[in-house]
């Protein structure tokens, strides 16, 4: 059975519900779900139906963290330890005003799967600008103008704040390497304690690019070296596992130009000194992960 | 039974501990930070088998009790002031889902400025959340609400949440004598916890929907209609309690009230200083009464007109301010009248913001004021500062 059932209502080519059925059918029945406010309770909770076929619960944006808490501990105190809680946040969610929440179920070290599902933005209120938005996107509160290339703030290495809290496991994943996204939430459930894993999903509506395209730019992404793939026990970066290797990495460019949120790098004219500094960026960081084949 | 000579913030503690709840989040600040600090010790020295969750903020402390509500568990809490104000949106949410979590609450002051002291302002601008409302004069009363409030809120007919609140200082930090029930009482009084619905695998349900235009209004609709039940459970509740306990409760509590031209109505630890203030004034042969509400929401509108209707004035003490209005308790009991033929004068005395002491004088001058009033047929000044230091302004 899909726990993670048809008939929700997240936009074509959506990748959420993807990752989703992927956590969830991982997971297995004796789930509980955390899912903080967002596309993804928008779109599977509408009373008197609901996407979710194991229990679940939503209660406000910035703490999915701290109500699945909570949960966990109230199932330790009633004897019902074997029961996974995996709590699903936005980038909103998480990187922003869901930090503290976050922060604090980790530091104090919960038997929580946290999900982040990150789209870089607040696609639910209409593609706004978060901490998790990559330098050059235009969104609708860092448009691209005359005087604007766009945000102008690299994202926040959310997944490497939260290894640093020591927690036991930490990853990144995207929905083009499925069967890597279920290793690593195997990893996180078979791990007691606190996991993060840091899932890129993305949102044809605020990326703007074609429904068909979701999959294809989520294996761009990894294999431009934008979205690297990892995984870590424990805070020692020295340790940190690069779970798909690239040979041959692609430049950004081939990532960057399938999205309409990139177009003013390069209409009506290139923005090279743009699109150099992405690629700089992305090269100093595959160097310093260990990327390259 | 035990007696014991506390502090109002253990007294809230220890009737806390005598409900057995299995699950405890919660952030420190004054005046509540000593509920934390016994529920800890309690579980430290093995006197209390809960978990407690030492979270970041008060809103992730209301967050943690929603988690662990809807997975079945019984939880309270402590805050005041800022914390509540920081909460306030999970507030809402956990009235919302009807989830029956208990909150201790030593009642402070609002910033700016700053204050650490007693007033009701934190909670009673929280009045229109959907949490029941408690409010204590005494630590007794502090200890037996605890155990009044997880009784009510967990009636299938109610499933709403409450607070308790104790006014800071005056009876957070200061020590009376308080009966303590026996555990055993206390368990046949208030069972096991067993939700008909919690977060269950077997069970799969979603809790917290999104609910729409078509259906979010009946989902208010059950809720308020929840609260007004409240009102039965409380009274059969205090009922109970009264025969397992000896202690009797009344949403309010007259004093000296049957042949009395002015009622003043309180809440907390000033109602004693007003049964103080009542009778030297009746000595001195003025006719004036008193009246504390011990249950602020739901509120007991009938119960207030029913007492005061003869009465000439009722004059309403509130420890909170709306500004550019009054009073909330006054605007309340003003309401409670307005389809009523007949009403008395109806007065409000803003009083003792911040922790600004209550002095018998106080209610002496309230008296005068009232008198003023029956004199002249008319108010001429709705609402008055009472002891305010003109110096400073």
């Amino acid at each position: 059975m899909e726990l993670y059932s048809k008939g929700h209502r997240a936009c074509a080519g959506c990748a959420e519900p993807i990752a989703v059925r992927a956590v969830l059918n991982e997971a297995g029945p004796n789930t509980i779900g955390v899912v903080c406010t967002g596309c993804l309770e928008v779109v599977s909770t509408g009373w008197p139906e609901t996407a979710w076929e194991i229990p679940l619960i939503h209660a406000a944006f910035e703490n999915a963290a701290s109500v699945a808490s909570g949960v966990e501990v109230a199932l330790r105190k009633l004897g019902k330890k074997d029961t996974n809680v995996i709590a699903f946040g936005g980038d909103g969610g998480t990187f922003d005003i869901g930090f503290q929440a976050l922060s604090g179920m980790l530091e104090r070290g919960h038997n929580v799967k946290y999900i982040c599902l990150d789209n870089e933005a607040y696609m639910n209120t209409g593609i706004q600008r978060c901490s998790s938005t990559p330098y050059g996107a235009s969104t609708t509160t860092s448009p691209a103008g005359k005087y604007s290339i766009g945000e102008n703030r690299p994202k926040k290495p959310i997944a490497a704040i939260c290894a640093s809290h020591d927690i036991p496991y930490t990853a990144t994943a995207t929905v083009a390497y499925i069967e890597d996204l279920r290793k690593k939430v195997r990893t996180a459930l078979e791990t007691e304690g606190p996991s993060f894993i840091h899932v890129l999903v993305p949102c044809p509506t605020g990326w703007r690019h074609p429904s068909d395209k979701t999959i294809e730019i989520s294996r761009l992404a990894v294999e431009t070296g934008i979205f690297v793939l990892w995984e870590l026990k424990g805070s020692d970066f020295n340790n940190i596992k690069i779970t798909k290797k690239i040979r041959n990495r692609k430049p950004v460019t081939e990532y960057l130009k399938t999205q309409g949120r990139f177009r003013h790098l390069f209409k009506p004219e290139i923005k090279q000194d743009v699109i150099d500094r992405i690629q700089k960026e992305v090269d100093e960081k595959c160097k310093r992960f260990g990327v390259d084949l | 039974m035990t007696k014991l000579t506390i502090r109002g913030n253990m007294a809230t503690a220890l009737g806390a501990k005598l409900c057995r709840p299995d699950v405890i989040p919660a952030y420190p600040i004054t005046p509540s930070t000593l509920f934390p600090e016994k529920i800890s010790e309690y579980i430290a020295d093995g006197e209390l088998d809960a978990e407690m969750i030492r979270v970041e903020s008060e809103h992730s402390a209301m967050s943690a009790c929603i988690g662990a509500s809807a997975a079945g568990a019984r939880v309270c809490t402590a805050s005041a002031s800022q914390g509540i104000a920081l909460m306030s949106e999970m507030l809402f949410i956990a009235a919302g889902m009807r989830l029956p979590i208990v909150m201790a609450v030593g009642n402070r002051a609002l910033s700016a400025p700053i204050n650490i002291w007693c007033d009701h302002q934190d909670t009673i601008s929280q009045r229109d959340t959907g949490w029941l409302q408690f409010y204590a004069e005494k630590n007794q009363e502090g200890l037996d609400l605890m155990i009044i409030a997880f009784k009510v809120c967990e009636d299938k007919r109610v499933l709403l949440p409450a607070m308790v609140g104790i006014d800071a200082f005056v009876l957070t930090h200061t020590i009376e004598a308080v009966d303590v029930p026996d555990q055993k009482l206390v368990d046949e009084f208030l069972p096991k916890y067993e939700p008909e619905l919690r977060l269950d695998p077997e069970k799969p349900m979603t809790f917290g929907s999104f609910g729409t235009p078509e259906f979010y209004q009946e989902f208010k609709y059950m809720q308020t209609e929840a609260m007004e039940k409240a009102r039965e459970v409380i009274d059969e509740v205090f009922a109970e309690f009264k025969k397992k306990f000896g202690r009797e409760y009344r949403k309010i509590t007259p004093y000296k009230c049957e042949d009395a031209d002015v009622i003043i109505l309180t809440m907390g630890s000033m109602s004693g200083t007003a049964r103080a203030a009542v009778n030297k004034m009746r000595e001195e042969g003025k006719k004036v009464g008193c009246c504390k509400l011990t249950v602020y929401r739901p509120f007991p509108a009938k119960e207030i007109v029913e007492l005061t209707k003869n009465a000439k004035v009722v004059a309403v003490l509130d420890r909170d301010i709306s500004p550019g209005f009054g009073g909330a308790l006054y605007g309340e009991v003003s309401a409670a009248f307005v389809n009523e033929e007949k009403h008395p004068f109806i007065t409000n005395y803003i009083i003792g913001l911040g922790g600004r002491d209550i002095l018998i004088e106080d209610f002496e001058w309230i008296y005068e004021r009232s008198m003023d009033v029956i004199k002249k047929g008319r108010v001429e000044k709705p609402v008055q500062w009472v002891n305010l230091n003109e110096e400073v302004l």
